[in-house]
């Protein structure tokens, strides 16, 4: 079992539904669906055998490469570490999710599941290649099913946010694809061979470039990446694109999408140039304090339900940057920890307010009042939703935030203190919805809206239990997070002048914990022993 | 065997938590009375559980009353390890004494007072979570395992106040008592960043590590930690949620005043006294907030014409006396006031609860009087608890409260004692007028007209429940549902029994500790957790009998110019003697200062306005016009190119690919030479 080739599988798989159920007949949507529900539960499956056969420890496993365009050095290289693996395995869980949530989708069913299966293979692609091109092509893939799915089943001003989604992100490609093909061909001058494995440029990169030419690098990467993010001032075309989008398409965009960002940081901005990052550092972090602050108070000051979360989104991915460019162990977990756990709580908001779309067939907070007294069951499960995304301990939110904004304020304490009034904000927005909506007394349409059916409980709970359990029991995931984050910081301090403060790596000596063997070797001595 | 017992401390929390847990899955199905008494039961077997903790915490020696329990890893990350564990010590097993035991009592009155609620068993659910979370509070092993508890108070406060969503006031004061006590949070949040930077752990145990800090990092520890407390326990200047708090049912009010919520800020500033004490600027803080706020909150207790309201000032005045006794370094005090209050306070609500069901939901004391005759039980219990509160010898208050002022004189902190003194004259004074204008003097219900029915029926179409049970001040008297043909009555003995029970313990409770040697029980049980605090001596026994005396007599002077002014009733319900006689002052104190309301002008206005034009202007037309800017510019640019613009994504992408080959081409030549 050993030699299953497990990731390819896991991209083969739906891009596999996305093809089989292509040559389905178009008259029978039931097969359709049935077929798009057994790929992506296949998916699902292979991701959990992944998740249970994972090793604690740093480094890429289940590692497969092929040689693919030899003579450009391009070789399709996949494998999984700890930063990766929960990611894949949120995206294998959402797809499953999002297909049975969007059984309002009546039309064109079929080219629907087509692009959603394609999506779920090419997400699944960028989390897993390790090899730049590879990963470009991927990355780049992704918007034509994302594309095509807001503009063939979206809302409203669909085609603007379709558009506007496709040009913002390409324009952020266009950097990244420019920046990686010169980090090659700058290692091809330097060493003679052309390569674009991730792992080989990330051994030579740090000392092999020149400063200049490292920090034009890494804006050409973070341009992209903070597209995705997205981070404050390039957030616009979220509200957009997650307003028009239909559900599945809002709940895949926040849940997944977004983690591109995030992950592309953590992959390539921090191994590659580190010094870079550290110089950056400070501008990314007040970008993204920014983003936390200005994201919750313009999220309260929305009409439309939809572009509150959307925003909200921005402030939540603000911890996620804040975190990572903390650079220290608690920081990268909680900026890790995060990614997952947004893609849960707002993946469970975004399939709520769908649900109400679904009865009435709008986002305008106004429209709607006293839904909890109807929707007992429907309203209980916002109110979850919604201090769980508000980072009520007791849910994974807080876990993430809270790590993320400790391990700041270990290093930069000022952007800790003003990041943190963003947990206040958070409830400003979040319960004003639920006031406003849930509350009161249903009048006119709200007094006869029917309450949660099965189906839709079997798309919202499992998100919202995984929640709570992650934020009572986060243990495992941050077992298996954390050597992956260590090794870059590791990389970040042996290729940069940074050195990670002792407190954030160390337990406290006189804590009663450092008898329990947890505190760890500091790079330095492990760079020693070797 | 006593440490193995003290290991299933877990059961404590867990019982309210499963009942909790049941009631949310399945409470339609067990359905009115059998739910709350599920909810109750859970409680009550948590009050046997936490005696048996206590009891095996009492068989160790003194100086070993501590004892961690853990149950899980719950946060590793790097050099941040948080255990899911619990603590217990004197301090914690005296909090889950009276959290279960009071909680219990709550409860139980609740199913009769609830009786008839269509979401019956979701209010217990909520109950029994707020219950559970306020145990798992004072349990916790450190900071963030407190801080789970403390926001868990928090989402059952938001709840539990808003559970009657219907209303325009609960919906709205659920979401202020909620954001309100976040910005608390949000200071205990940094402070736990704080101490895990300097200290380098969260847990409890590193407590010591205070006094090795400099003064400086004390100081900013302790006074957010402050800031923390300050919200949940309502003290000025984030007290205003409080009073509006009063909109959830009146079993919660009960619950949030005496035995949860509120009474957390006293314990996390007792639990993190060293904190406190490596920094005499910020006890002096503590001390004066607490001073400032028993009594600023008294003078406005006097005027209110709700007996709700009345009651709520009285616990940010009477919370108030506890970080006063806080801030002088009488620690124990402060938490046998805790105690104590519990008692009256709860008595106090529920009782109110019983007047305000027995008298078709009506608050305002303005038309009420006379009701001895007519819920006599309710009346006796509410006489206890008013001595109790009021601080008349041997009366449980009169014990907790001289014991926080006599301290407060004998450090020598005389203006805070000062101020002490004379919210204790005001404390007699509003709640003398409260029991003589509820159950004594003339019987105004009579002569008010009589709710008409039906007119809920008029306007379905209303947005909001009609129905605002708070009275505010300086508001005309409204119809009421008694008259002389349905005449309030007592209350069912499921809830009377509650209250007199409670109304004993408001008798008796002071006995827990007596100045007097050997009698210091509970003194004598804190002394563990509290030994490292430098002792306040013992008065000599003249002047323990001076300060004494002294604090008697401010209570009869507040008390008998209340008799003075209200011993026969009103004259008419519109002409209180005491708001006539302050003026425009009464006016002041009647609207509480008007600084809730200067908040709300200023959250409603400069703040509104400024984050609109965040995100209509600056959003829209800056960032994003921005970028529709850049479009549109390209757009005309692009006019003589009109063929190029086929509308086509493909030809966009087209163009796109041929740019970033531009592009590649120029870094390569630029950045590779």
């Amino acid at each position: 079992m050993s030699d299953f080739p497990i990731l390819s599988a896991l991209i083969v798989t739906p891009a596999l539904g996305a093809l089989v159920i292509a040559i389905l007949p178009n008259r029978r949507p039931e097969y359709v669906r049935i077929v798009g529900y057994l790929f992506s539960i296949a998916t699902l499956a292979l991701a959990i055998w992944l998740l249970c056969n994972f090793e604690t420890r740093a480094g890429y496993q289940f590692v497969e490469s092929e040689s693919w365009i030899s003579n450009l050095g391009v070789h399709y290289k996949v494998g999984v570490d700890g930063i990766s693996l929960f990611v894949v395995a949120l995206n294998a869980l959402l797809f499953p999710i999002a297909l049975l949530a969007s059984a309002s989708i009546t039309e064109r069913t079929k080219a629907f599941f087509v692009w959603m299966l394609a999506l779920e293979a090419a997400l699944m692609g960028v989390f897993l290649s390790l090899d730049l091109i590879v990963f470009f092509v991927f990355f780049e893939f992704v918007l034509v099913p994302m594309y095509f799915l807001i503009l063939g089943w979206g809302h409203g001003r669909r085609t603007y946010a379709a558009l506007k989604f496709f040009i913002f992100t390409m324009a952020g490609s266009a950097f990244l694809l420019v920046g990686l093909l010169t980090l090659a061909f700058l290692h091809s001058d330097a060493t003679g061979t052309l390569t674009f494995d991730l792992g080989v440029l990330t051994a030579w990169a740090p000392n092999g470039l020149d400063p200049t030419v490292a920090a034009v690098l890494f804006f050409a990467f973070f341009a992209a990446f903070a597209v995705k993010v997205p981070l404050f001032p390039l957030h616009t075309w979220l509200p957009d694109a997650h307003t028009e989008a239909p559900t599945a398409g809002s709940v895949i965009l926040a849940g997944v999408l977004l983690k591109m960002g995030i992950y592309g940081f953590l992959r390539f901005s921090l191994p590659l140039f580190p010094q870079a990052s550290v110089d950056f550092a400070p501008v990314l972090l007040v970008l993204a304090t920014i983003g936390i602050i200005y994201g919750a108070i313009v999220a309260a000051m929305q009409p439309n339900v939809k572009r509150i979360v959307a925003y909200s989104s921005v402030a939540h991915m603000g911890f996620a940057v804040l975190g990572v460019f903390a650079l220290t162990t608690q920081g990268l977990d909680g900026g890790v920890f995060t990614m997952i756990s947004h893609g849960l709580t707002t993946g469970a908001l975004f399939l709520l307010l769908g649900m109400l779309y679904d009865r009435r067939h709008t986002y305008e907070v106004s429209a709607y009042r006293g839904l909890w007294k109807v929707m007992p069951v429907l309203g209980g499960l916002f109110c979850v939703a919604a201090f769980a995304s508000i980072g009520l301990p007791g849910f994974s939110g807080f876990i993430g935030e809270f790590l993320a904004l400790i391990g700041t304020f270990i290093t930069e304490k000022p952007y800790a203190v003003v990041a943190s009034i963003g947990v206040v904000l958070a409830a400003v927005y979040l319960l004003w919805v639920f006031q406003r909506t849930f509350m009161g007394r249903p009048t006119g349409d709200n007094a006869t809206m029917k309450d949660i059916n099965f189906r839709e409980l079997a798309c919202v709970v499992p998100l919202l239990a995984l929640s709570l359990f992650l934020g009572l029991y986060p243990k495992p995931v941050l077992d298996r997070i954390e050597p992956s984050v260590q090794k870059i910081i590791c990389q970040v301090e042996a290729g940069s002048d940074y050195k990670e403060p002792e407190a954030a790596r160390t337990t406290a000596t006189f804590g009663s914990h450092a008898k329990l063997g947890l505190t760890s070797e500091s790079c330095a001595t492990k760079a020693a022993t070797k | 065997m006593a440490r193995d017992l003290l290991d299933l401390v877990w059961l404590v929390p867990l019982l309210p938590l499963l009942g909790a847990g049941v009631l949310l899955l399945a409470g339609k199905r067990i359905g009115e009375p059998k739910a709350g008494w599920l909810a109750s039961g859970t409680m009550a077997l948590a009050f046997v559980w936490s005696l048996v903790t206590f009891f095996a915490l009492h068989d160790l020696p003194a100086h070993e009353r501590s004892h961690v329990t853990t149950i899980f890893t719950w946060l590793p990350s790097g050099g941040l390890h948080v255990d899911m564990g619990f603590l217990v010590d004197p301090l914690s097993v005296t909090f889950i004494l009276f959290v279960t035991g009071v909680g219990t009592l709550i409860h139980v009155f609740a199913v009769g007072y609830m009786h008839g609620d269509e979401r019956f068993s979701r209010f217990f659910a909520y109950m029994n979570l707020f219950c559970a979370s306020m145990l798992i509070l004072v349990l916790g092993s450190s900071f963030l395992v407190t801080f789970l508890g403390w926001e868990g108070v928090g989402l059952c406060s938001y709840l539990l106040i808003s559970f009657w969503f219907e209303r325009r006031g609960a919906a709205l004061a659920g979401k202020k008592a909620f954001i309100t006590t976040r910005i608390g949070d949000l200071g205990f949040m940094i402070a736990m960043f704080l101490i895990f930077s300097e200290v380098g752990s969260l847990d409890y145990s590193a407590l010591g590590a205070a006094s090795g800090l400099a003064s400086g990092t004390a100081t900013v520890i302790a006074l957010l930690l402050l800031l923390g407390a300050v919200g949940k326990s309502a003290q000025f200047p984030l007290h205003f949620w409080l009073p509006d708090a009063m909109e959830g049912p009146t079993p919660v009010s009960a619950l949030i005043h005496a035995a949860t919520m509120v009474t957390a800020g006293v314990f996390i500033i007792a639990r993190a006294h060293p904190y406190f004490e490596a920094s005499p600027d910020a006890m002096t803080v503590v001390a004066w907030v607490g001073a400032g706020t028993a009594l600023l909150a008294a003078t406005v207790a006097i005027v209110q014409p709700d007996i709700k309201r009345v009651l709520a000032y009285s616990t940010i005045s009477q919370i108030g006396f506890m970080f006063l006794a806080l801030g002088v370094g009488a620690y124990s005090a402060a938490i046998f006031h805790v105690v104590t209050h519990a008692f009256f306070k709860a008595t106090l609500f529920l009782g109110a609860g019983s007047v305000i069901h027995g008298n078709g939901d009506n608050q305002d004391m303005r038309i009420m009087g006379g009701f001895r005759k007519l819920l006599p039980i309710t009346a006796l219990s509410m006489v206890i608890a008013w001595l109790a509160i009021a601080g008349v010898p041997p009366f449980s208050g009169f014990w907790s409260k001289d014991e926080i002022l006599t301290k407060a004189f004998l450090v020598e902190e005389y203006g805070v004692w000062v101020f002490g003194v004379l919210a204790a004259l005001l404390t007699g004074f509003y709640m003398t007028r409260l029991i003589f204008l509820v159950f004594l003097g003339n019987e105004r219900w009579k002569a008010v007209p009589v709710v008409s029915g039906g007119a809920d029926d008029a306007e379905p179409e209303l947005e909001w429940d009609p129905e605002e049970p708070t009275v505010a001040f300086g508001e005309p008297v409204r119809a009421v549902k008694v008259s002389e043909d349905h005449p309030p009555h007592e209350a069912p003995p499921t809830m009377a029994m509650p209250v007199l029970l409670l109304a004993g313990l408001a008798m008796v409770g002071g006995f827990l500790s007596i100045p007097l040697k050997g009698l210091e029980f509970l003194v004598e049980w804190l002394h563990p957790v509290f030994e490292d605090v430098p002792e306040i001596h013992t008065p000599s026994f003249a002047k323990g009998l001076a300060l004494a005396g002294a604090s008697v007599l401010v209570a009869l002077i507040g008390i008998g110019l209340a008799i003075k002014l209200y011993r026969r009733g009103l004259d008419a319900p519109d002409q209180d003697p005491v708001v006539a006689r302050l003026g425009p002052l009464g006016r002041v104190f009647g609207n509480a200062y008007y600084f809730d309301e200067g908040v709300s002008r200023l959250v409603g206005g400069p703040l509104k306005r400024a984050a609109t034009w965040l995100s209509d202007t600056f959003d829209v037309r800056g960032v994003d016009g921005a970028v529709n800017g850049v479009g549109a510019l390209v757009q005309r640019g692009a006019l003589g190119l009109r063929k190029v613009q086929t509308g086509r994504v493909r030809t966009y992408a087209l163009w796109i690919v041929i740019g970033m080959v531009g592009l590649l081409l120029f870094f390569l030549l630029y950045v590779g030479r």
